[in-house]
C-alpha cells in the first residue's frame, strides 16, 4: 500500500525530471564539498603541531582553498534549496488540481454520501502535510544519502580500519530507524483518521450551529466533540511519541560510533598511522557521517506520515468516476423537448426499490407539475432527467434520443433548474446570478433580475449588485436567496424547465408576480415543477401524482378532480 | 499566541521537565569535545592507552545517560503538545458555540473550520519541537561558547561574533517570511472555501455546467498559492547557504588564529581540536534552531489566528435569571425594532403583540418583510435595537440564555438532521427522552411513518445533513425533534414549506389537540396555514401592517386580504 502510493508521488514528480535532476546533481555537489571542508581543517590542524612548530605558509594556502569551497558550496545549496522549493510546491499544486478537478467528475452516489468536511480535509490539509513531508524529503533525503556515501568514500581513503569500524556500527541505526518508520505509519493513519473523524463533526456542527443554538444543545456537543477529541489526543500522542523516538535513538547509535572512532583513532595515532588532524576529520565526520542517518530517518518519518496523507488524496482522486460521455455523443444537442420514460427502475439503496416500471410521455412545450407526498420520488425523477443519477433499468429519451448517449453538459445545458435548497456562494450578488457565465451585460442582469422580482431587494442592498454576500447568503432571507437562485436562469432561458419547490419560501404575493414571469419562461418550453402548492399546478398540461416512487394518477387537473381520487383527497385538505 | 499558553497549564511537568530532560542531554554533549581534548593532550601524546579507555568508557556512558534523558523528554514533548491541542481545539469549539448569530455571520464558517483544523494543527507542531528544542539548541551554541572561554578567553570571542552575525542572519530571515506564512494561510483558506462550495453546490455547478469555470477558478487561486509558497519558501532558503558559510569562515579564521597562539605556546593541540568541535557543534544546533523558528513562526501566525478566534467574546450578553413566572401574558413585543450589523435600514419596526399562553399565532407577509426576524428574538438568536420582548413577565435579556432555549422549540426554515441514529436526533433537544416519548412526537410531526419504514426503526442511520432523507421527510423528523423537547413554545418557521397540504392540516390539527399545547408560532407563506390562529400579525417590509383573527384581518387589512385572494379566490375553489 505504501509502495504504491510513493509510486504514485514519484510519478507526478516526473513531470519535473529537469528540476529534480538538478536537485540531485547540486546535491552532490554540496554534500562532496561540505565533506572537504573539515578534510581542509584536518588538514591545517595537522600544520599546527606545536609550540615553534607551526608551519604558516601551508596554513594559508589550505585555509584560501577553504574560502573558495565555502562560496561555491553556499551557492549550490542555495539553488538546490529553491529547485527543491519548486518541486515540491508544484508537485502539490498539481495534486491539488487534480483532486479538485476529480471532484468536478465525480458522481452523485458517492457526493452526496460523503462529507463536506471529509472532502476539504482531504484537498487542504492532507495535503498540506503532504507537502510538508514531500520537502523535508527533497531537501534532506538526497543529500543525506549523498553525504553518507561521500563520508564513505573519503574515510576508506583515510584510514581504511577505522572506516570499517563504522560502516559495521551504522546498520544498527538504519534497523532502528526503519522498525520506528514502520511502526508510526500505523500510527500516523490512525492518527489522521481520528482527525478526519474530527473534521467531519466539526464541519456538521459549526455548518449548523444555528440549530445547535436553538436546541441549546452546546453541552451534548461538547460531550462528543471530548470523545474524538480524546480520541485524536492519544492517537496523537503515540504517533509522535513513537516517531519522535527515532532521533535520539539514531543519536544514540551514533554517538557510540563516535566513541568507537575516537578510541581506534587514538590507537592508531599512538601508533604513528594517522595524524591527531586526520583524527580531527575522522571525529568530524563521524558526527557528519552520523547526521544524515539522524536526517534520512527523521525524513522517512516525516514522509511516513506525509504518505498516510497522500494516500487519502489519491484515493479520493482514484474514486471512480461518473461513466465518461458516450463517445458517440452528437456534437451538439438542441432538442425540442419531446421526453419519454419507458419502463424506468432506480433506487438509490439498490437492496430496495424506489422508482418502479415508470412510463411517461410528454409532448414538447407540455407542463408537468410533479404532485405527490414527501419522499414519493419526486425529487428522484428530477436527479434522472438531469443524469444525476442513471436509471437502473429502462430508458428516458428527449426527442427520440437516450439521454445516456449525449453528453451530460449538453443535456444540463438544455435544462434550466432552480432547486428547493438553495446554493449562494461568497462573492457578489452579480457573480451569484451569473454563476461566472460569460457575456451578460448589466442590462440583461437586471432584466433577468427584474423578472424574477429580485431586482427590487438587490437595489436596496448597500453596494446594489455588487454587495458581497457570505458563503450561505448571510442575511439574505430564504425567500431572498430563492429569488436570487431563480434571477440565475431566467439569465438565459433554456428549452426545458425543472422547478423544483423554486417558489416555497416566497410569499404568495410575490409568487403570483412571479408567476407571470414563469408563465412566459415556461411558454414554448417542456417543463417540470415540483410544488406543493395546487395554485401554482393548476395551470398544468400533464400532473404526475407520485405515490412511493409509482405514479399513480396521471391526467390534468380536471380530469384528476372528477376521478375522486388521491389527488382529490390533496387538493380539498388545502381547503377544509 | 500568548495567551494560548495557558492551555499548557495542565501540563506542567511536561512542559517544564521537557526542556529540562534536552537540557540535561545537551550538557552532556556539550562535555564530549572537552573528553577528546584531554584524550588527545594526556593520552596521544604520552602514549597511554589506558588513559584513552578510559576516556572511551566515559564517552559511552555520556551518550547512554543522553540517550534516556531524550527519550523521556520526545515523550513530553508529544504528550504536552497533544495535550494543549486538545484543550485549545476544546476551547475554541466551546466558544465558537458561544457565539451569537451576528458574530457567526461575520466571522463565517470556512475561517471557523480551517481555525480548527489546520491552524491548530500547525501550533501543536510548534509546541512539540518547542518543548524538544527551544532550550536546547540556544543552549548548545551558548554553552559551546561558555566552554569556548573556558578554554581561550582570546578565541571565544571568535564565537561570540560568529553567534551574534548568525543571529543576525536568521532574525532577518525570519523577520520577513512571518508575514509571508500569513498571507500563505489566507491562499488556503480561499482554497477551503472553494472546495467546500464545489461540494455542498455541487448540484447547481453541474446543472450550470460550470466544471470548467470552476476548475479554472480552483487553478488560478492554486497556482497563485503556489507562487507565493514559492517566494516565501526562496527566501527562508537563503538560511542554510548563508549559515553554513558564516560559521565555516569562522572556524577557517579560528584556525588561523589557534595557530599563532600555539606557535608561542599559549594554546594546546588537544584545545585547538576541542574549541573546533564545539564551534561545529554550534553550526549542527543553529540549524536545528533555525528550522525550528520556522516552524514556530508558521505556529506562531497560526496561534495568533487561533486566538483571535478564541477571544472573540460572543457580542451577546447571557442573563442570571432562570426563574420563569407563570404569566397570563405569556409573550409580549413591546415596541421592538431590530436591526442586523452592518445594515442601514431596521428590519423589524415597532412591534407591539401580545400573546397569551396556549395561543396560536400565525406570521404572514412578504418575502424579506422580517418574519423570520421577528421570532429570531423570542430565543434571543438576535437582540433588539430598540424596545423589547418580554417572556414570562420579564425581559428575554434577564433570562440565561440556556433556560431560555430549553423553553422554545424551534423548527427551523432549513431542514437538518446530523449524522447518528434516528433517535439521536430526536433526543437533541431532551436527552432523557424515552422511545415511547419520541414515538408520541413523531405521530404528531406525521413523522410516524417515515421511522416505521426503516428496518431499524429508531436505530436508522442518519448520514451527515440528512442526505438520506428528502426535503419532507427531513422537515417532518425536525418538527418531532422540537415536539420531543416538549416546549412552552413552539416556533415552526415556515417549516411545513416541503409537506403538502394533507400533511401540513393534519400536523396543525395534531398539535392543536396536544396536552398542554404550547403558545404556537406559525410562519406562513400559506395563508392556509395560519388562518385558523388566534392571533395573525401581518408584516410588510419589516413593519406590522396588521394584528387580528383571520375574519377580522379580512375586512381590516389590504395586504392580508391581498395574500389570501391570491391563493384563493382566483382559484375558483371555495
Amino acid at each position: 500500500m505504501k509502495k504504491k502510493t510513493l509510486k504514485k508521488v514519484l510519478k507526478h514528480a516526473g513531470k519535473y525530471r529537469g528540476l529534480i535532476f538538478l536537485s540531485l546533481t547540486l546535491a552532490v555537489l554540496t554534500a562532496t564539498l561540505s565533506l572537504y571542508v573539515p578534510i581542509l581543517a584536518g588538514n591545517a590542524v595537522d600544520c599546527i603541531l606545536g609550540k615553534d612548530n607551526v608551519d604558516f605558509k601551508g596554513i594559508s594556502f589550505i585555509l584560501f582553498k577553504m574560502l573558495i569551497v565555502i562560496g561555491i558550496t553556499a551557492v549550490s545549496q542555495w539553488i538546490m534549496n529553491k529547485a527543491n522549493n519548486a518541486i515540491t510546491f508544484k508537485v502539490v499544486r498539481d495534486v491539488r488540481a487534480e483532486a479538485f478537478d476529480k471532484l468536478q467528475i465525480l458522481p452523485f452516489e458517492y457526493l452526496d454520501k460523503v462529507k463536506t468536511g471529509d472532502i476539504v480535509s482531504r484537498i487542504i490539509a492532507d495535503v498540506d502535510l503532504f507537502a510538508d513531508g514531500l520537502l523535508m524529503g527533497f531537501t534532506q533525503l538526497f543529500t543525506g544519502i549523498v553525504t553518507i556515501v561521500g563520508t564513505l568514500v573519503f574515510m576508506f581513503y583515510l584510514n581504511f580500519r577505522i572506516a570499517i569500524v563504522v560502516v559495521a556500527l551504522t546498520p544498527l541505526s538504519l534497523l532502528l530507524a526503519r522498525f520506528i518508520a514502520n511502526k508510526s505509519f500505523e500510527l500516523f493513519k490512525r492518527q489522521s483518521e481520528a482527525r478526519s473523524e474530527q473534521t467531519g463533526f466539526i464541519d456538521e456542527m459549526i455548518g449548523n450551529l444555528s440549530v445547535v443554538k436553538a436546541f441549546a444543545h452546546e453541552d451534548e456537543n461538547m460531550e462528543a466533540f471530548d470523545e474524538v477529541n480524546d480520541r485524536l489526543f492519544d492517537a496523537s500522542v503515540k504517533a509522535v511519541f513513537v516517531s519522535a523516538i527515532t532521533n535520539p535513538g539514531t543519536r544514540f547509535i551514533n554517538n557510540i560510533v563516535y566513541a568507537a572512532v575516537a578510541l581506534f583513532g587514538a590507537f592508531a595515532c599512538i601508533t604513528g598511522r594517522m595524524t591527531v588532524g586526520g583524527l580531527t576529520i575522522f571525529l568530524s565526520y563521524a558526527t557528519q557521517y552520523t547526521k544524515p542517518f539522524n536526517e534520512i530517518s527523521g525524513v522517512v518519518t516525516e514522509l511516513q506520515n506525509a504518505l498516510a496523507c497522500a494516500e487519502r488524496v489519491f484515493a479520493l482522486i482514484e474514486e471512480q468516476p461518473e461513466q465518461a460521455d458516450s463517445k458517440d455523443a452528437p456534437e451538439a444537442f438542441l432538442p425540442e423537448g419531446n421526453i419519454v420514460i419507458e419502463d424506468a427502475a432506480f433506487s438509490y439503496d439498490k437492496s430496495k426499490s424506489l422508482i418502479e416500471d415508470l412510463d411517461l410521455n410528454i409532448k414538447k412545450g407540455q407542463r408537468v407539475a410533479i404532485v405527490g407526498p414527501t419522499g414519493s420520488g419526486k425529487t428522484t425523477l428530477i436527479n434522472l432527467l438531469m443524469r444525476f443519477y442513471d436509471v437502473d433499468k429502462g430508458k428516458i429519451s428527449i426527442d427520440g434520443m437516450d439521454i445516456r448517449d449525449i453528453k451530460r453538459a449538453d443535456l444540463r445545458n438544455n435544462f434550466g433548474m432552480v432547486l428547493q435548497e438553495t446554493w449562494l456562494r461568497s462573492g457578489t450578488i452579480r457573480d451569484n446570478i451569473t454563476l461566472g457565465r460569460e457575456g451578460f451585460t448589466d442590462d440583461e442582469i437586471i432584466q433577468a433580475a427584474k423578472a424574477s422580482h429580485a431586482h427590487s431587494f438587490i437595489k436596496r442592498l448597500p453596494e446594489g449588485y455588487n454587495t458581497v454576500i457570505s458563503e450561505n447568503g448571510g442575511n439574505l432571507s430564504q425567500g431572498q436567496k430563492q429569488l436570487l437562485c431563480i434571477t440565475r436562469v431566467m439569465l438565459n432561458i433554456p428549452p426545458m424547465l425543472i422547478l423544483d419547490e423554486a417558489t416555497s419560501s416566497i410569499d404568495t404575493n410575490t409568487e403570483m408576480r412571479i408567476q407571470k414571469a414563469f408563465n412566459k419562461m415556461m411558454s414554448g418550453r417542456t417543463s417540470f415543477i415540483v410544488a406543493h402548492r395546487l395554485s401554482t399546478i393548476r395551470e398544468a398540461d400533464v400532473i404526475l401524482v407520485m405515490k412511493d416512487g409509482h405514479i399513480i394518477e396521471q391526467g390534468n387537473h380536471k380530469e384528476l378532480l372528477d376521478k375522486e381520487g388521491f389527488y382529490y383527497e390533496l387538493y380539498n385538505s388545502q381547503f377544509a | 499566541m500568548k495567551k494560548l499558553l495557558v492551555f499548557l497549564k495542565d501540563y506542567k511537568k511536561e512542559t517544564i521537565l521537557g526542556p529540562l530532560f534536552k537540557l540535561l542531554e545537551a550538557s552532556f554533549e556539550l562535555l564530549v569535545p572537552l573528553v577528546i581534548a584531554a584524550m588527545i593532550d594526556k593520552g596521544i601524546e604520552v602514549g597511554d592507552r589506558t588513559y584513552v579507555i578510559k576516556m572511551c568508557g566515559i564517552l559511552i556512558a555520556l551518550c547512554v545517560v543522553g540517550f534516556a534523558t531524550a527519550i523521556t523528554a520526545q515523550y513530553f514533548a508529544a504528550k504536552a503538545a497533544a495535550g494543549f491541542a486538545r484543550k485549545v481545539k476544546r476551547a475554541l469549539f466551546n466558544n465558537i458555540q458561544s457565539l451569537s448569530f451576528s458574530d457567526m455571520d461575520r466571522v463565517g464558517t470556512s475561517a471557523m473550520i480551517t481555525r480548527m483544523t489546520s491552524d491548530v494543527n500547525q501550533v501543536q507542531q510548534g509546541v512539540n519541537l518547542t518543548i524538544r528544542l527551544l532550550l536546547r539548541s540556544p543552549f548548545v551554541v551558548f554553552g559551546a561558547m561558555i566552554m569556548a572561554f573556558t578554554i581561550d578567553f582570546r578565541q571565544a570571542l571568535i564565537f561570540v561574533v560568529t553567534i551574534i552575525l548568525l543571529f543576525v542572519v536568521v532574525g532577518v530571515i525570519m523577520a520577513w517570511s512571518i508575514p509571508g506564512y500569513g498571507k500563505i494561510q489566507s491562499g488556503l483558506d480561499t482554497l477551503l472555501r472553494l472546495t467546500r462550495e464545489n461540494h455542498t453546490g455541487v448540484r447547481v455547478i453541474r446543472a450550470f455546467g460550470l466544471e470548467t469555470k470552476e476548475k479554472d477558478e480552483f487553478g488560478k487561486r492554486n497556482n497563485e498559492l503556489m507562487n507565493l509558497q514559492q517566494h516565501v519558501g526562496g527566501v527562508s532558503a537563503l538560511m542554510n547557504p548563508l549559515t553554513f558559510t558564516i560559521l565555516n569562515l569562522a572556524i577557517a579564521y579560528l584556525i588561523y588564529k589557534s595557530a599563532a597562539l600555539v606557535n608561542i605556546g599559549e594554546l594546546s593541540r588537544g584545545q585547538v581540536v576541542a574549541l573546533y568541535n564545539y564551534m561545529s557543534q554550534i553550526l549542527v544546533e543553529l540549524i536545528k534552531l533555525a528550522n525550528l523558528i520556522l516552524t514556530i513562526t508558521k505556529a506562531i501566525a497560526s496561534g495568533d489566528r487561533v486566538q483571535e478566534l478564541l477571544e472573540l467574546k460572543s457580542s451577546m450578553k447571557d442573563g442570571e435569571s432562570d426563574e420563569f413566572e407563570n404569566t397570563e401574558i405569556h409573550i409580549a413585543f413591546n415596541d421592538a425594532c431590530m436591526r442586523y450589523t452592518g445594515d442601514s435600514e431596521d428590519s423589524l419596526e415597532h412591534v407591539d403583540l401580545e400573546v397569551k399562553r396556549g395561543e396560536k399565532i400565525g406570521v404572514i407577509g412578504g418575502t424579506g418583510s422580517g418574519k423570520s426576524t421577528l421570532i429570531n428574538l423570542l430565543p434571543r438568536f438576535y437582540d433588539v435595537r430598540e424596545g423589547s420582548v418580554f417572556i414570562d413577565g420579564k425581559d428575554v435579556r434577564e433570562y440565561k440564555l440556556e433556560a431560555l432555549r430549553e423553553r422554545i422549540g424551534i423548527v427551523p426554515q432549513k431542514a437538518v438532521l446530523f449524522h447518528g441514529t434516528i433517535r439521536d436526533n430526536m433526543r437533541w433537544g431532551n436527552a432523557g427522552a424515552s422511545d415511547e416519548e419520541i414515538f408520541e412526537a413523531l405521530k404528531i410531526a406525521q413523522a410516524l411513518e417515515i421511522v416505521l419504514g426503516k428496518e431499524n426503526g429508531l436505530d436508522h442511520m442518519v448520514s451527515q445533513g440528512g442526505k438520506n432523507f428528502s426535503g419532507g421527510q427531513k422537515q417532518r423528523l425536525t418538527i418531532a425533534r422540537a415536539l420531543v423537547k416538549k416546549p412552552e413554545i413552539l416556533i415552526l418557521d415556515d417549516s411545513a414549506s416541503a409537506l403538502d397540504f394533507l400533511t401540513d392540516k393534519n400536523l396543525r390539527h395534531a398539535i392543536s389537540e396536544m396536552e398542554n399545547a404550547p403558545t404556537t408560532f406559525i410562519v406562513s407563506q400559506r395563508s392556509s396555514s395560519v388562518h385558523d390562529c388566534d392571533k395573525i400579525i401581518v408584516l410588510d417590509n419589516g413593519a406590522v401592517a396588521g394584528i387580528g383573527t383571520h375574519d377580522e384581518l379580512l375586512n381590516s387589512c389590504e395586504l392580508y386580504k391581498e395574500i389570501y385572494d391570491s391563493q384563493f379566490k382566483q382559484e375558483g375553489a371555495v
